[in-house]
């Protein structure tokens, strides 16, 4: 049905305008207003990177400092989408296939993380595995704590990214296996996860530039010591040292992965798309975007009835 | 006919997520309310009340009601010109509008620092006119809005695809301009989605830290949003007031949850 509305010609004259004003009008003041909130800051920012030049750009990205901080951001976010792959394909999948009091309870409070100020994530996390933990786990000010901290903040990316796919899916095919005589186990990785992949993969994709930024929540919780200093962290730093140049030359590294990761979803979800896996997946650009305002549980239930 | 391993593992999966999810969420969220209301309601309420607390949520909420109207209305203009008018140039806007979501907020606080600033491209220009961005509130109003900028054209965009253009081409078809058109047919049929990009907009906005913290200067009672009063007070060793800010910042999350929910469901309907 959304192919079929974007498909329809749309000429000028049978199509609504914009009320007030021209169609051109409409496109140049969203042109502008992007430019002018979005594009021209980023712009600055480049500039000062390159202020010195590529050598001096390449020197303040390569600094020891800069370089351990990078190394450290990047390894903590690939250990956080794995982890974050595995438990998020299970609460996905108890979301959708299982049935347990206080379900809708639980789907509600997967968003959390993304209503929750980063700042009050990090006291949050402070006081349960803090100096102070009641469970005697103090992992504050350590690597471990940036891991929990990136964890907290991607949690709904990859359950909300996979809970579509896994409605979806047909079932006809897992009960043939099953009849067939394949174990749980082989249902999941011969059948199940496939039919998964693109949704993990661009839930996936999402957590880690999310996890590569992060900032507020990491802050306090891992805080900017020499061997927990994540990237943003050691961007902020330079700023108060009055270090521009080094803390722009980071962040158009920052930026530039940020860019990459949103190509990889597009393409992730054109794929998808193509392959009609999902069909929901490919219209509308970042649907995996968690809070996507669907009510994924109760959709579930109607498909377990057809 | 599920057989008795199927339903250990099912168990199993359970045990595994939840107990994930009461780690992870659920210990910290009530770790931090016990916390705060540990000696009675007074301390926190008081912390909240002083006049750097009472600033920082008015402040706050000034941030709300200036970024959020404006990404509303370019979200709703916005949407309507992606999914109603093809042009090359959208794949390209599209993109654009993604990038918030991406974008460390850091970097995007390092951006308006930059431009605004006093060696900026727009900074002595507007320095000259007398109009101060950095280190006061229009540039955390700049802020806001950057991070809030791709909300409600996301959640615009799919619902206008939905509904299509029948009902539109008739009323248009029936005489009616299209600002009739716009406000008796296409806002009525799009009103929940916005709702709902409204709703995460303003959750965003609140509880921005990174991007605000760069181009604030954090000045108490002056420049401090109340997640940089929470950063300030913790760091001060002033407890009750950081975690009493938390708090009324929890509950503002947990009352956007709970909007969400029946957006959703206005929605399904």
């Amino acid at each position: 049905m959304e192919a079929h509305a974007a498909d329809r010609p749309v000429s000028s004259r049978a199509g609504i305008r914009l009320p007030g004003f021209g169609t051109g009008l409409g496109r140049g003041t969203v042109v502008l207003y992007l430019s002018l909130i979005v594009l021209l800051p980023l712009a600055a920012l480049v500039d000062q990177s390159l202020e010195g030049g590529l050598s001096t750009f390449w020197t303040q990205v390569t600094s020891p400092q800069a370089l351990a901080s990078l190394k450290l951001t990047v390894v903590c976010s690939l250990i956080v989408v794995v982890i974050n792959a595995f438990f998020g394909t299970i609460i996905a999948w108890l979301l959708v296939r299982d049935q347990f009091p206080g379900k809708s309870v639980v789907n509600a409070v997967i968003d959390l993380p993304f209503a929750l100020p980063t700042i009050v994530a990090s006291l949050v996390l402070i006081e349960l595995y803090g100096a102070h933990s009641p469970f005697g786990i103090d992992i504050a000010l350590t690597r471990a704590a940036i891991v929990v901290a990136l964890l907290f903040v991607t949690l709904p990316f990859v359950v909300r990214a996979v809970q579509p796919l896994l409605i979806e899916m047909d079932r006809e095919m897992e009960e043939a296996a099953a009849s067939l005589g394949a174990s749980g186990f082989t249902i999941f990785r011969r059948i199940i996860f496939p039919n998964l992949l693109p949704g993990l993969a661009a839930g996936v994709a999402l957590a880690f530039a999310r996890a590569l930024g992060e900032y507020g929540s990491v802050l306090l919780f891992a805080g900017g010591l020499p061997n927990t200093q994540v990237s943003s962290v050691f961007i902020a730093s330079q700023i108060e040292n009055g270090q521009n140049t080094g803390a722009a030359a980071v962040s158009v590294v920052l930026l530039l992965a940020a860019m990459v990761m949103l190509g990889l979803i597009t393409l992730i979800q054109r794929w998808s798309s193509k392959h009609e896996r999902s069909p929901g997946a490919g219209a509308g650009g970042l649907t995996v975007m968690p809070m996507s305002g669907e009510d994924y549980t109760e959709k579930g239930e109607d498909d377990e009835v057809r | 006919m599920r057989s008795a391993s199927s339903t250990r593992s099912r168990w199993g999966l359970r045990a595994l997520g939840l107990g994930y999810l009461t780690l992870l969420l659920l210990a910290p969220l009530v770790a931090i309310f016990y916390k705060t209301f540990e000696h009675g309601l007074a301390p926190p309420l008081d912390a909240i009340t002083s006049p750097d607390g009472l600033h920082a949520l008015k402040l706050s909420l000034l941030m709300v009601a200036i970024a959020v109207p404006l990404n509303t209305i370019f979200g709703v203009g916005c949407a309507l010109l992606l999914v109603r008018h093809k042009w090359k140039g959208n794949a390209v806007i599209d993109a654009v509008i993604n990038l918030p979501f991406a974008i460390s907020p850091v970097v995007i606080g390092l951006s308006l620092f930059l431009l605004y600033g006093t060696k900026g491209w727009l900074g002595p220009t507007l320095a000259e006119n007398g109009i101060e961005i950095l280190f006061s509130v229009p540039g955390m109003v700049l802020a806001s809005i950057f991070v809030s900028v791709p909300f409600v054209v996301r959640e615009t965009v799919p619902v206008l695809q939905e509904i299509g253009t029948e009902q539109e081409q008739a009323a248009s078809t029936l005489g009616a301009n299209a600002w009739q058109t716009f406000r008796r047919i296409t806002l009525p049929s799009i009103r929940w989605g916005v709702a709902y990009g409204v709703v995460l907009s303003t959750a965003r906005v609140l509880g921005e830290f990174g991007a605000v913290s760069i181009v604030s200067g954090s000045r108490s009672g002056e420049t401090e949003t109340l997640p940089l009063f929470v950063k300030k007070a913790f760091d001060n060793f002033e407890f009750p007031a950081a975690y009493g800010a938390s708090v009324l910042l929890a509950v503002l999350a947990l009352s956007t949850l709970l909007a969400m929910n029946v957006l959703k469901r206005k929605e399904d309907a």
